[in-house]
């Protein structure tokens, strides 16, 4: 059958994307011995993410809260600019972060103004300010969805019994973070596990030094191929360790299932009033100032931007828009499959989220090294990790939808519909919301990537990212945040457009 | 040396579509070197005057990532000189295989005799610290006082650049045993490391740190170009490194006569008349004009360290783990 073949032939792609660089670290590596410093690069990638994860976690719990219990004009609007971070190319956010918090910034203006002493940005700080920028919001809506989860009928009887805020919170409020937050630090952990961009320009010498820079640094500084192959074992061990925790941390909700009714929080008064909104207004500034930031100082030298940062985005948004079909192509055949029926496409579709941007780069460059000049496919290369790397999250967003069209599908068939036919009267318009949020994901997420680019290109063949990389490495700060505006604004178009089109085609 | 910021990206341009009868010959070099305000755009436009060629000069990060590039491209990369390179990394690269004899005798004006077959000399320079007098009127004047002070720093990293492999090199020539000690007292003054010189140099300038790892000529920018005579380098007891940078021709090259050819033109009047005020650094030869007005101002260390490439390159691998794993704690 014309599906199946598909589907397996997708499945195929990704195999081979996943399990061949692996096998060529594998083979590469050698011994398995560690050297001091990477045991010391793994045992820092580790405290930062475990940081990371906690700092998140704690600070989002009170965010989620207010969120929950306050109404609000442009709270949805806010609960909306949660999702952005996720999107927002990395190196766009450290640009901010150092105009905020640098040597220079705001806050240190602000606090020798007042005579108190500067904090620096760079080591471990960094690294984690950063990854609490990237993860505060994912984790704030992760919490958010828990507490519409109680039932209402839960906070009305607890106002029945007469329950105080703190009652509530340990009857009710507790028992259900106790559920959703392990779920909330893995996920923000694992994100933290495979971070290259805010280590290579926040960490600063082998004291804040993570497993995926080491890998780079093992490549493009020593020329190191067994090492890097080395670490990237290492790696590969890290992530799918944290994903199997992760996967088999799945809590059920614990409170039974409520009439599905318009939550019904309570809204205590009083200082808790002024506590939520001290929440909210800390959260939205420290997301939105560095934003903010990358705008206020980029707006000027836009237009004089030179062309090679315009080939650059044009570049970027090449391989955003293949990485986002490539994505696509590979989600829809394995999605159908799936809700055919077929366990294997599951497992295959969400295989990328073991590996990271730079062990399957390392894997691919050993394959490729022998061959050809690496920076030849440098944009090949990178176009097909970051596919790799976006089908889990498309795979996942596509699933409930491929599993909605089963009923439609039989219909199709019994009407003896062809396959194209079939592809685009029943499956495409019904899937095209999801497709277009997944598409739109893929291009955003491809659009920022800053890691395997940096392993292959050589001058010439820079995408938008590495460009404003370089930027920042030759201290033309102002230029770079030139670049880095016109990077922000491409990935949310880029994302904007591909999700209204899907949005469109399903209406 | 390395002064303004570079911007080495930005002047990666390749100089457009070339007609085809006109040879290409490809440099890669630093960063720095390629910017706007360093040596590359005068010295290209100078060769090219005469070699009837296009001369096409390419940044690929800072001088000791230069050597990782050509390994990673190998015998099938496109570039014919190598420029940017030093003692340090001398023996490594010959034994890459990657590069040719050059051929060019001469007499160099060089602190050490000269005599390698692959590598031709076009400047020089001593390591140190500099900072700036206004903000640290009393710098510490050895490692150990340095490492003793709450003075801070910023290094560059050895892996990928010259000068952060000459402070490797530096702290093991002149306190051998007692290296990995010294980086251990270090280790706190470090604020950050960064891949290349002009990261480190930047954040100098934007006050992230009281001194920065770079050399006795850098002051010179500071007074010649700007009239700024608050930059200082700081002479240490112990003596200071010595750097020669110097240019190879790729084995591979596909114009191996114009990359010859480009390595004597940098020893000639003309290139090395230009080094002093857009690398800063000392010329290789001396230029018939003699060092700039500014130059007598600086730093004259009275004990120069240089180990020869043999020396260097059994030393680097023991000298990296040393640091890495001071560092790392």
């Amino acid at each position: 059958m014309a599906r199946g073949a598909v589907a397996l032939t997708a499945a195929g792609a990704v195999a081979v994307l996943a399990v061949a660089p692996v096998v060529a670290v594998a083979l590469r590596a050698g011994t398995w011995t560690l050297a001091a410093p990477d045991m010391a690069a793994v045992r820092f990638t580790v405290l930062q993410a475990a940081l990371s994860a906690a700092l998140s976690c704690a600070l989002a719990v009170p965010l989620a809260r207010a969120l929950a219990r306050r109404r609000f004009p442009g709270r949805g609007l806010f609960i909306t600019a949660l999702g952005a971070p996720f999107l927002l190319p990395v190196l766009v956010a450290v640009l901010g972060l150092l105009a905020v918090f640098g040597r220079a910034g705001w806050v240190n203006a602000g606090l020798s103004a007042l005579g108190l002493p500067v904090v620096t940005v760079y080591g471990l700080h960094g690294v984690v300010l950063a990854h609490v920028f990237f993860n505060l919001p994912l984790a704030a809506r992760l919490i958010l969805f828990g507490w519409q989860a109680i039932p209402a009928e839960r906070f009305r009887l607890a106002r029945s019994l007469g329950l105080g805020p703190a009652e509530v919170m340990r009857h009710l409020e507790w028992p259900m973070l106790r559920g959703v937050l392990p779920g909330g630090f893995l996920a923000v952990f694992a994100v933290c596990l495979t971070s290259f961009a805010v280590a290579l320009t926040l960490g600063g010498g082998p004291k804040a030094t993570t497993v995926e820079l080491a890998i780079y640094q093992a490549l493009r500084f020593d020329f190191d191929l067994a090492a890097a192959a080395r670490l990237s074992l290492v790696q590969l061990g890290l992530c799918a360790a944290a994903f199997a925790v992760a996967s088999r941390l799945t809590v059920p909700p614990a409170f039974g299932a409520g009439l599905d009714r318009a939550p019904d929080i309570p809204r205590p008064g009083g200082w808790r009033r002024g506590a939520d909104a001290a929440a909210m207004l800390a959260a939205g500034a420290f997301l939105a100032l560095p934003l903010l930031a990358v705008v206020l100082r980029g707006l000027p030298g836009l237009a004089d931007l030179p062309w090679q940062v315009w080939a650059a985005a044009g570049r970027s948004v090449t391989v955003a828009l293949v990485a986002a079909v490539l994505t696509l192509a590979c989600a829809l055949p394995l999605a159908l499959a799936a809700a055919a029926g077929a366990r294997w496409a599951g497992l295959v579709a969400t295989l990328p989220l073991a590996l990271s941007s730079l062990v399957m780069g390392t894997g691919l460059f050993l394959m490729v090294q022998p061959l050809l000049r690496p920076a030849d496919v440098a944009l090949p290369v990178t176009m097909a990790v970051n596919a790799a790397l976006a089908l889990p999250f498309a795979y996942r967003l596509m699933l409930p939808g491929a599993e909605a069209l089963r009923p439609h599908d039989r219909l199709a068939q019994s009407l003896g519909m062809p396959p194209l036919a079939r592809l685009r009267l029943v499956t495409l318009p019904r899937l095209a919301g999801p497709m277009g949020f997944a598409g739109g994901l893929a291009a955003a997420l491809a659009m920022g990537d800053l890691g395997v680019i940096a392993l292959f290109a050589t001058e010439g063949g820079e995408t938008l990212p590495l460009m404003v990389h370089r930027l920042m490495g030759a201290y033309r700060m102002e230029m770079a945040a030139s670049a880095a505006l016109l990077l922000l604004v491409l990935s949310f178009a880029l994302f904007a457009t591909i999700d209204r089109i899907g949005r469109h085609a399903a209406s | 040396m390395k002064l303004p910021i570079a911007a080495g990206c930005l002047t990666l341009a390749f100089g457009g579509a070339a007609a085809a009868e006109t040879p290409v010959i490809t440099v890669l070099a630093y960063d720095s070197f390629v910017s706007e305000w360093g040596p590359g755009p005068a010295i290209e436009t100078a060769f090219e005057e005469s070699c009837g060629c296009d001369l096409r000069m390419i940044g690929a990060g800072d001088g000791a990532a230069l050597l990782a590039r050509v390994q990673l491209e190998g015998p099938r990369g496109a570039a014919d000189v190598v420029l940017g390179l030093d003692t340090a990394l001398t023996a490594q690269a010959a034994a890459t295989g990657l590069f040719a004899p050059h051929g060019i005798t001469g007499d160099w004006d060089l602190p050490v005799a000269w005599g390698d077959p692959l590598f031709v000399p076009y400047d020089w320079g001593w390591f140190a610290f500099v900072h700036d007098v206004t903000r640290l009127p009393d710098p510490p004047r050895s490692f150990e006082a340095l490492a003793d002070s709450e003075v801070t720093i910023v290094i560059q990293d050895p892996r990928s650049s010259t000068p952060g492999l000459g402070l490797l090199l530096w702290i093991e020539a002149a306190h051998g045993a007692r290296a990995a000690e010294i980086w251990a007292g270090l280790a706190d003054n470090i604020v950050t490391v960064t891949p290349g010189w002009s990261e480190a140099y930047g954040l100098f300038l934007e006050g992230e740190a009281d001194m920065v790892l770079s050399y006795t000529t850098s002051p010179a920018y500071h007074l010649i170009a700007e009239g700024d005579a608050t930059k200082a380098a700081a002479g240490f007891d112990e003596g200071h490194y010595l750097q020669v940078e110097v240019a190879g021709v790729l084995a591979n090259a596909p114009q191996p006569d114009l990359a010859r050819a480009f390595l004597t033109f940098l020893g000639s009047d003309a290139a090395q008349a230009v080094l002093p005020t857009t690398n800063w650094m000392y010329p290789a030869r001396m230029p018939a004009g003699g060092l700039p007005e500014g130059f007598d101002t600086l730093l004259m260390p009275e004990r120069s360290l240089l180990m020869t490439p043999d020396e260097a390159q059994a030393a680097r691998g023991p000298a990296l783990d040393r640091w890495r794993a001071a560092l790392s704690r």
